[in-house]
């Protein structure tokens, strides 16, 4: 559904990225690997609009949607940044509400079904008991839980996320994980940057490795993602190890020195 | 893909009964009441503050005479009351009532939306440059020996322009828009500011220099009531249309990458912003000169009685704006047989006040 064509982006005038081509489909979690400043997040903002392309397209369902309003990118991506916060002190529920932004029309507010789209997202990450909680008080973890919420009150086809575990505590993480899961299985395609590559082993239908200004695609990351390219990725001597769980292949990254 | 779309039916309603239509409307008005009753006890005091202004000065008016003098422009009330009560009520205290009430909600106001764009509750209305412009107009148009009226009207054309040219310059810079906004205010309103100075220093220091430095300080107290009229137009067309953007205020005030990804133009709405505060904050400092600290307090003090959400803190800062400057003006009028500047008051009360809500903050 969303096509990547021939794309080259960064910062004014200076390329970070070029040349990237890829194709996600929906339900598909794609992860973005890569070492720090290789351009993962500038990625990311490209193809949700903060950052205007130098050149290529990005296309969804065909059509091109460089052009199209917030409004409009907002109702088929949702956004989860690295970090962020509120200055002021909102309610939980207010920020999930704020999810519904891209569907009221201009100078209206929030309606009562909006509120009830907002309260379901709650529900559905089990964390309704945080609602009138203030969200810049909440730990990380349970402000990273709001954040989905709202990209769920947004209903949007494609959540992108930049380092959804970062700054997670393992416990956390995995919810996160099993949540996000969830969402591709209801068809919701998923694009997080990550910077283990066991997310893209363990979860991932496709993996973007991102190299000196190229991205390479790799379906299918629990097959194909191979240990030279890792150790080429981020230019350190890894070890991969399989084993059998389950009736299941799994690959891990052993960070031995 | 389409279709797959189309089956989100994971927020659809996990099992409810349809409500019926009538009990769904009385659930509506019972929501937007619930939600505006946060309100009410502001809309109280200021009534309280509203009628208690009229009994406030040299000439004693009794609130039975003053609930009648009032009542009897809607009403059909025999006249028990002289005819010099009801020049006071009407040509001198109502006009002077109604501006504090005007300058205080649209200062606060101005105050309150500021502080949400620029994502910093420190943020004050004059942060683009507006009193700086308007100060520079109003010191020009005395050193040219100009009538109130024409005062009034370089104040506010000057604020305006202030903070069109820190708009137009700063959308030339390729930088964060909200950085670039505010480092472009600090020097305009410098320049703005050294040109006031220069004004002061070649100022007569007879009559001008005096009526210049009047002007900064702020005052209620040449207030006409056709000034009510010239500045009620401005402030309300200011007014109305942050009310109507409540929503989207508070989007706004999130991270801008964070704004823009939940659908907010945020670029239109700023310029939105940027028109209305200015054309209320020009407006009001017109006629009362600069009276600081009101946009930086109440919004605060709005907050933490209401929280942030605009829809319910933008009629509680207009409410408490109102009522504040109107006690503040009260007080200039009362204290003292020469009146103290608002300008000196709001901040000799402001600042400890400020200190007080953040010492409080603190602890809770």
């Amino acid at each position: 559904m969303l096509e990547v064509k021939a794309l080259s982006c960064g910062y004014g005038e200076e390329n970070i990225l070029e040349d990237v081509n890829f194709t996600v489909d929906s339900g598909d979690i794609v992860c973005i690997l890569g070492s720090n400043g290789s351009g993962k997040s500038t990625l990311i903002k490209t193809i949700i609009g903060l950052i205007k392309p130098i050149k290529g397209d990005i296309l969804v369902e065909g059509k091109s949607i460089l052009n199209w309003p917030w409004k409009r990118r907002a109702q088929l991506i949702s956004y989860i940044p690295q970090s962020f916060n509120s200055t002021f002190q909102y309610r939980v529920k207010d920020i999930v509400l704020m999810g519904r932004t891209s569907y009221l029309k201009f100078a209206s507010t929030p309606s009562k079904e909006d509120e009830r789209i907002a309260e379901e997202a709650l529900e559905l990450l089990r964390i309704s008991h945080l609602k009138d909680k203030i969200y810049s008080q909440l730990s990380g973890g349970e402000r990273q839980l709001v954040k989905i919420a709202q990209a769920l009150a947004q209903q949007s086809k494609i959540i992108i996320m930049d380092e959804p575990t970062n700054n997670l505590d393992f416990g956390n993480q995995m919810v996160m994980l099993k949540h996000l899961k969830n969402c591709s299985e209801k068809g919701i395609t998923i694009i997080m940057a990550t910077h283990l590559p066991e997310h893209a082993f363990l979860y991932g239908s496709k993996a973007l490795l991102v190299k000196n200004g190229r991205v390479a695609e790799i379906e299918k990351p629990s097959e194909n993602l191979k240990e030279r390219d890792l150790r080429e990725l981020y230019d350190v001597d890894l070890e991969l190890v399989e084993f059998n769980l389950d009736n299941r292949n799994i690959k891990m990254c052993l960070p031995l020195i | 893909m389409t279709s797959s779309l189309r089956t989100f039916n994971f927020l659809e309603p996990l099992s409810e009964g349809k409500n019926n239509e009538k009990e769904w409307t009385m659930d509506i008005l019972n929501r937007k009441g619930r939600q505006y009753r946060a309100i009410y006890p502001f809309i109280i005091i200021l009534i309280g503050i509203f009628l208690f202004s009229f009994a406030v000065g040299r000439y004693p008016i009794d609130i039975i005479t003053l609930l009648k003098v009032l009542g009897s422009k809607a009403f059909p009330i025999e006249k028990t009351w002289s005819d010099t009560v009801e020049v006071v009520v009407f040509q001198v205290r109502l006009p002077r009532i109604m501006g504090a009430m005007l300058v205080g909600s649209a200062l606060s106001l101005s105050g309150a939306v500021y502080q949400g764009m620029f994502k910093n509750p420190l943020v004050s209305p004059d942060i683009l440059g507006v009193s700086a412009g308007a100060a520079f107009g109003a010191a020009l148009a005395i050193f040219l020996s100009f009538n109130t009226a024409g005062i009034q009207l370089m104040a506010f054309c000057f604020g305006i322009l202030a903070v069109a040219l820190v708009y137009f310059i700063s959308q030339r810079i390729k930088a964060d828009p909200l950085i670039s906004l505010v480092i472009i205010g600090i020097l305009i309103g410098s320049i703005f500011n050294s040109f006031v100075s220069l004004i002061k220093y070649m100022a007569d220091t007879e009559d001008k220099l005096p009526a210049i430095t009047f002007w900064l300080m702020g005052s209620l107290s040449g207030i006409m009531p056709k000034d009510i009229k010239n500045i009620s137009i401005p402030i309300l067309l200011g007014m109305a249309p942050l009310f109507l953007l409540r929503w989207d205020l508070n989007v706004l005030s999130l991270d801008e990458d964070e704004a823009r990804s939940l659908g907010l133009d945020t670029g239109r709405i700023r310029f939105i912003v940027i028109i209305c505060s200015t054309l209320m904050t020009a407006a009001a400092v017109s006629v009362s000169g600069i009276i600081g600290w009101i946009g930086l307090v109440i919004p605060h003090l709005g907050r933490l009685l209401v929280g942030p959400d605009y829809r319910l803190l933008i009629p509680t800062t207009i409410l408490l704006g109102s009522s504040y400057l109107l006690l503040i003006d009260n007080i200039a009028r009362a204290l003292t047989t020469v009146e103290i500047p608002l300008g000196i008051l709001t901040s000799l009360i402001g600042a400890p006040f400020f200190i007080f809500l953040l010492l409080n903050r603190g602890r809770s």
